[in-house]
């Protein structure tokens, strides 16, 4: 591994860092655009959490230290997912250390987490979005799993830097199987980071939360970490959705400064248009009764599979 | 004895027309009860008059709504002490709303029903005994009183297995502020400033109640315009009230859509009415004798414009509720209240006009100036929420073209006449179709100008219980949006 790499790599993890909290304000802003409001800053987000690292932690008593834990194990494996996602460039040293199945099982890592700390304190709010919370997470990680495979199948490699590679380098075309998976892709995104319809990030209320209710009982730095996850989920799922589907204008190869200066603002450029879709869905959609969450994963699943199988014919045909 | 024997023997009473009154005693207070029901009436109230420790006159009052009218019982009441049989038989089994007023009347005023439940309602402090739902897999989930974000206070106790609502057991009287007792400390011709405040959503409602019912007894006839102006203001109420619950509908359905655009409409209409009478919620427009505000021809054209901008407005949203498969996913068949089971549980107002109820008393009772406008009744059968949004619209459409006919058609003539204080002893009522549903305030006038009782009474009453059954068998996740649906009032039920 040259220097260079190891730059790449340091940029993207502080630039994952500092984007995650202005892509979720972005995509606040955009919704408030689009349904007549006034925006709130594009700051906000991290205003909440300077606020929130000021705030003395409130802890309830029988908190045991599982639950003081978790929002570093949570906030630990973002961050890592964050590294060995290949945002800006494809050549990163920490790649080594998780593929892309390993990635599925980081974020699932973190939920098993959330969940436990959730139902720690043993509030019926917490434990009621626990269980949400798994009944989403074990139909959307097969589905999520389903969407690599497609990738991996494509670029004969698990390891989201060479499928990104691989699948910049191709020539500029709609794949009939990447189509279909990254349909799915989307619906995956919807449900794991708690947005409409599956989640409503913006309400306040406690008995339809998912997400928001495991979070109830957290204050202060800890809160500060778990919204901060929270972005930096949403900012990894984006980028994994770049990295599968609109890989172009990531550096490949051996990144040098020039490489950076052109896939900085790239990756700039798709965010905003990411959040700016991501807030169209869900000003147009109302959210699902909770009921129905594992219809809506199925189809996600359906679409991987499609995906899958569309590969598989085209594949057998060339 | 038939429904029709006891309305001939009561006795014309002030305030609300079609009001009577009669005394009568303990075995003709239950056959009376049985003889409503039968007739197909419903209880609109029930409350006691007296100090908990006063050991003298005390009496319990139930009104009852009928096609015949308003028939207000009283029965007088010997205190017995040490006895645990009760002061009065209660009519928990005949009219199951009356429950927790029999229970709020005991902590108020100290007479105690015969009823088995006797668990206190308005007056907290000690442990509470909810009922427990035992099985496999059941589990509780208590809910508030203080909730994640900044809404009313209400504890809601769930019974639930998996998602599914078993059994939900309401606790309310965290807004207990001591109305009843506050109006006996009020010169009788000030206290509509209390009644407005009693439920702040209901502001001309209450008051407009409340001065029926004191312009009564006191003889007081007030001017055309004044009715007519009072319309208008019920009119308005209804309308920003209805915007506001159709945003928080669709916001409540995760459709923040919905919410943006209505609370725009509710806000232009709110400085619109602010613009044209000095006031946005309207807490002090209706004083007895009339209004404190008249309205010029030119600002009732402005605001009859506003209005009906508002209302085709709020056409063109209805059209995205309706065909938006989300929301309407979301809306139909949650929460249904079936007609047979609004009819067992007496629930009045809003929330029974979407369940196949046809009552409401601008209709059926009415009084100026509705005797001279024809109000059409809107009715839904469904019992849902999509039914509960339904009447919201067409209602909607109907004080639209109600204001719009009022606002420019006012009679001349003064807005107030000179009112004096009744004598003591004289008991009157108001009765009037708020949004939520009717609004009865009951007023005895005491010595020198004085109040002696003042009950307000809110349709919530008869409402709350009613969500109870609605929640059944759905999710707990639809309860935000279900209890919406109904938005029963807090603050005037827990007086």
């Amino acid at each position: 591994m040259r220097p260079e790499d190891w730059l790449t790599q340091f940029i993207e993890i502080v630039a994952a860092l500092a984007a995650a909290p202005i892509f979720l304000g972005w995509v606040s802003q955009c919704r408030a655009w689009l349904q007549n409001r006034r925006a709130p800053s594009l700051w906000l987000p991290y205003r909440n959490i300077r606020k929130l690292f000021h705030k003395e932690a409130v802890i309830a008593q029988n908190a045991s230290r599982l639950f003081r834990l978790a929002p570093y194990v949570v906030f630990g494996t973002m961050v890592l997912a964050a590294a060995i996602i290949p945002s800006m460039g494809t050549r990163l040293p920490l790649v080594v250390s998780a593929d892309a199945i390993a990635l599925v099982g980081l974020f699932a890592t973190a939920r098993v987490f959330m969940a436990l700390a959730a139902m720690d304190i043993g509030t019926a709010f917490g434990t009621l979005g626990a269980r949400r919370e798994m009944m989403v997470g074990f139909l959307a990680e097969p589905a999520l799993l389903m969407v690599i495979f497609v990738a991996s199948l494509l670029s004969a490699s698990t390891a989201l830097p060479a499928i990104t590679e691989h699948l910049a380098t191709q020539t500029l075309g709609l794949d009939p199987a990447l189509a279909f998976t990254a349909v799915a892709f989307t619906l995956v995104l919807l449900a794991e980071n708690a947005r409409i319809p599956v989640d409503n990030p913006s309400t306040h209320l406690e008995l339809t939360m998912i997400h928001e209710a495991m979070l109830l009982e957290y204050s202060a730095r800890h809160l500060a970490l778990m919204e901060w996850t929270t972005a930096l989920k949403l900012f990894n799922y984006a980028c994994i959705g770049f990295a599968l589907f609109i890989p172009w204008g990531v550096a490949t190869g051996h990144i040098g400064p020039l490489g950076l200066a052109v896939a900085i603002p790239t990756l700039a450029v798709k965010l905003a248009l990411a959040g700016g879709g991501l807030a169209l869905i869900e000003t147009l959609c109302a959210k699902l009764r909770v009921m129905r969450a594992p219809e809506f994963l199925a189809t996600a699943y359906l679409f991987a599979v499609l995906g899958l199988l569309v590969h598989v014919m085209l594949g057998a045909r060339g | 004895m038939p429904m029709r024997r006891w309305w001939d023997r009561a006795q014309a009473l002030a305030g609300a027309p079609s009001l009577r009154g009669v005394g009568v005693c303990a075995e003709d207070w239950l056959q009376a009860a049985r003889d409503v029901a039968a007739a197909g009436g419903r209880l609109l109230s029930l409350w006691g008059s007296g100090e908990p420790r006063d050991t003298e006159s005390a009496a319990i009052y139930a009104a009852y709504l009928s096609d015949l009218g308003v028939l207000i019982l009283q029965l007088p009441i010997e205190r017995k002490t040490g006895d645990e049989s009760g002061d009065y038989p209660g009519l928990e089994e005949i009219f199951p709303a009356a429950s927790r007023l029999q229970r709020a009347a005991f902590d108020i005023s100290g007479v105690r029903s015969s009823d088995p439940d006797r668990r206190p309602w308005l007056r907290h402090g000690k442990d509470y005994d909810f009922v427990r739902v035992d099985g496999e897999g059941v589990h509780e989930i208590a809910v508030g009183p203080v909730h994640a974000g900044t809404i009313e206070p209400g504890h809601f106790r769930f019974s639930v297995v998996g998602e599914k609502v078993l059994r939900l057991e309401e606790r309310l009287g965290y807004t207990h502020k001591g109305v009843e007792q506050r109006f006996t400390e009020l010169p009788i011709l000030e206290a509509h400033r209390l009644a407005a405040r009693v439920c702040g959503d209901s502001a001309v409602a209450y008051s407009w109640a409340y001065c029926q019912a004191l312009e009564g007894i006191s003889g007081c006839v007030i001017p055309a315009r004044a009715a007519w102006l009072r319309a208008a203001f019920l009119e308005l109420e209804r309308v920003a009230n209805h915007l506001g619950d159709l945003g928080a509908l669709g916001n409540d359905a995760g459709f923040a859509f919905g919410l943006a655009q209505f609370s725009r409409l509710k806000e232009e209409l709110l400085r619109a009415v602010s613009a044209a009478l000095g006031q946005r919620y309207l807490l002090d427009a209706i004083v007895p004798g009339g209004t404190t505000v008249d309205l010029s021809p030119e600002a009732g054209r402005a605001l009859a414009n506003t209005v009906r901008k508002v209302c085709e407005e709020a056409t063109e949203l209805r059209a995205i509720y309706d065909e938006h498969s989300g929301v309407r996913d979301r809306f139909t068949g949650a929460g249904r209240l079936a007609p047979e089971l609004a009819i067992r549980l007496g629930v009045l107002g809003l929330v029974g006009r979407a369940s196949g109820q046809p009552l409401d008393a601008r209709v059926d009772l009415p009084c100026a100036p509705y005797t001279e406008l024809a109000v059409s009744k809107v009715v839904q059968s469904g019992g849902d929420v999509a039914a509960r949004v339904a009447v919201r619209f067409e209602e909607l459409a109907v004080s639209a073209r109600l204001l719009e006919r009022m606002l420019e058609g006012l009679p001349p003539g003064g807005h107030v006449e000179n009112i004096e204080a009744p004598t003591d002893g004289t008991f009157g009522a108001g009765l009037i179709e708020g949004w939520r549903g009717p609004v009865l305030i009951a007023l005895e006038a005491g010595p020198g100008g004085s109040i002696r009782r003042c009950h307000p009474h809110d349709s919530s009453w008869q409402g709350w219980p009613a969500i109870e059954h609605a929640i059944i068998g759905n999710i707990v996740a639809d309860f935000p949006l279900i209890n919406k649906s109904f938005n029963l009032a807090y603050s005037g039920v827990d007086l």
